[in-house]
């Protein structure tokens, strides 16, 4: 599969338009397993966590999670989804060794949430509404390990092991509907939808939306049809493209794959293809075809559900802010610049930011420490950055710059000693005294005799040369351990050498 | 009479992995003509305003709370594996050498 087999991308779409279509699933964050009492949680021992319900064995009896319904309804009204006032489990039958009952329960023809929207902004400012067709709920599949191969793919492996801890976690799966006229675009809009998808789920709370924990996955459909064609071209379904990077490489190679084979005369397999983040290219999976004989019926061990219209009005009111609306009023109220905020929204310190400038911080200070020292500090460390300090910590030491108390060379040593469990920041400047020295006694003192010590710098300052005063400073900063107020100082400098005997 | 065919039958059989018998596809082939016979007999019964149903019994919303139950040991888990390797299920290699 070398690169040759690829075409330039901008000649693909001088060629070709492509249009895609996304399949996210999202893993909720309920205590429980979707149909069983079984705990959902991530790195417990391996099967430690399941039952005979979440191992399809016989008498098993599978029963609704509320929880799970109540935010898949929540998550569905958050992409402007209709609420279905009737909607069913169906089985989806096939056979492999990540699900034990031999079938998959999901829905089929009444998902619980249909036709929504959401509007994503592009880096460009383009703005795109992706349409959502249906939001359904099923099980997740437990967890292989392929065992004997040189890759621990599957591929070349002399068997696999199972863990079902994750058989029967429950999932929505956001399904969207074409999205044509992508253009140049259409590698960006992927990404921008999985991360505005991850971001809803994130401030819904229904999801730990952790993309690194496959928390948040993403199947990616792409086709191509010649310009000036309305006829749609036969599409591919990249699965396991598990980051916000690997969707927008994942979409731009399989254009530029698409357009090579199509280019050269051939035709494109429907097919589902694997995304290897390794090498950053797709290869072919089973066909579609011999697969796609799910043969669904409704799940006769688990009653319809009608969610009444009152519910899921008082569960619309529980919504929060959309965060693209969140987003803009927050860079308004605030008066960062693009680049500032893309800082802080990259960085993930969206919520960190804003609870440290309720907590009293001016929102410059606040975005200055999250995005430089301490985000450098969380970096050395290897932790997220808003686990290291708390917003009202940093408001705490914030508050002590601008009363001139700390320096922000002093402040930083402080930051350290919060981090490392020394209390307060006004408890680690006790402690560690660290205060910024303003009383002028001791700061005339060591002026007085740096200035005698240096008396031709003297001469020069009584001569108006005010610039010679940097010595002297510098050596009145050094004497005090660097706790000074460097323009206090400077001031005192120039006034003590007029009247100095 | 129906339109079940032993293709189909075989076909069925394949994506349920069970291995029939000629004997039992033309068998079954038959029988299951029949079933769909007599459910195209209830569809002449069955007007428009007759609701398809799924479920014989009217009932809708019935919620579990989302409680942690115990779950079976892991050894529980397990007893019944054909195979296992520690605390995992061993299955055999799910594709063929190609």
């Amino acid at each position: 599969m070398a690169n040759s087999e690829l075409m330039d991308f901008d000649k693909a779409l001088e060629l070709f338009e492509p249009v895609l279509g996304f399949e996210v699933h999202v893993e909720l964050n309920t205590k429980t397993k979707m149909f069983c009492g079984c705990a959902n949680e991530f790195g417990s021992g391996a099967n430690t966590n399941t039952c005979p319900t979440c191992l399809g064995l016989p008498g098993g009896l599978p029963q609704v999670n509320k929880k799970a319904l109540e935010s898949s309804i929540r998550l569905g009204l958050a992409l402007g989804c209709e609420i279905a006032e009737h909607s069913r489990f169906a089985r989806k039958n096939y056979f492999y060794p990540d699900t034990a009952k031999n079938f998959q329960t999901s829905q089929y023809d009444d998902p619980i949430c249909h036709d929504g929207s959401i509007t994503i902004e592009l880096e460009s400012g383009r703005l795109v509404t992706v349409e959502i067709e249906r939001a359904h709920m099923e099980d997740d599949a437990g967890k292989l390990t392929h065992m004997g191969g040189a890759t621990g793919r599957i591929q070349g492996a002399d068997y696999s092991l199972v863990d079902y801890n994750r058989g029967g976690v429950p999932l929505v799966e956001i399904v969207t509907q074409m999205i044509e006229g992508a253009e140049h675009d259409a590698p960006e809009i992927g990404k921008t939808y999985v991360a505005a998808i991850r971001e809803i789920a994130k401030a819904l709370g229904v999801s730990n939306a952790r993309m690194e924990e496959g928390n948040v996955r993403c199947d990616a459909n792409v086709s191509l049809r010649p310009r000036g064609s309305n006829v749609l071209g036969t599409r591919t379904e990249t699965k396991n493209v598990n980051s916000l990077r690997s969707v927008e490489r994942a979409v731009r190679y399989e254009i530029q794959r698409q357009a090579a084979v199509l280019h050269a005369g051939g035709t494109i397999t429907q097919e589902t293809r694997h995304w290897h983040e390794d090498t950053g290219i797709t290869s072919a999976g089973r066909p579609k075809s011999d697969a796609d004989d799910y043969r669904y019926f409704p799940e006769p061990d688990l009653l319809p559900m009608a969610p009444s219209r009152e519910w899921v009005e008082e569960l619309r009111l529980t919504l929060p802010e959309p965060p693209a609306a969140r987003r803009k009023r927050l860079q308004a109220a605030w008066g960062f610049v693009n680049l500032e905020f893309q800082d802080v929204v990259n960085s993930d310190l969206l919520d960190a930011v804003e609870a440290t400038v309720a907590a009293g911080a001016s929102a410059q200070s606040a975005r200055k420490w999250w995005t430089g020292e301490i985000a450098r500090l969380a970096n050395v460390a290897g932790v997220a950055a808003d686990s290291l300090v708390t917003p009202a910590q940093l408001a705490a030491l914030i508050a002590l710059v601008e009363a001139g108390t700390l320096t922000d060379r002093l402040a930083r040593q402080v930051l350290e000693g919060v981090i490392a469990g020394e209390g307060t920041p006004a408890e680690v400047v006790e402690r560690r005294g660290l205060a910024v020295v303003s009383d002028d006694g001791a700061l005339i003192a060591a002026i007085d005799a740096a200035l005698l010590g240096q008396p031709d710098v003297l001469a020069k300052i009584r001569d108006g040369k005010v610039q010679a005063a940097g010595a002297v400073i510098g050596a009145v900063m050094k004497a005090m351990r660097g706790q000074a107020d460097a323009a206090r100082v400077r001031e005192l400098v120039l006034e003590r050498a007029a009247t100095i005997e | 009479m129906s339109e079940i065919t032993a293709e189909q039958v075989a076909h069925l059989a394949y994506l349920a992995r069970i291995d029939l018998s000629p004997l039992e596809i033309t068998n079954l082939t038959h029988d299951l003509g029949q079933i769909v016979d007599s459910i195209a007999k209830v569809s002449e019964v069955a007007t428009a305003d007759t609701p398809a149903t799924s479920h014989p019994m009217p009932l809708t919303n019935v919620y579990r709370d989302d409680v942690v139950v115990p779950s079976l040991t892991v050894e529980q888990a397990l007893s019944g594996a054909p195979d296992r390797a520690g605390d995992k299920f061993r299955v055999p290699a799910i594709l063929d050498e190609e």
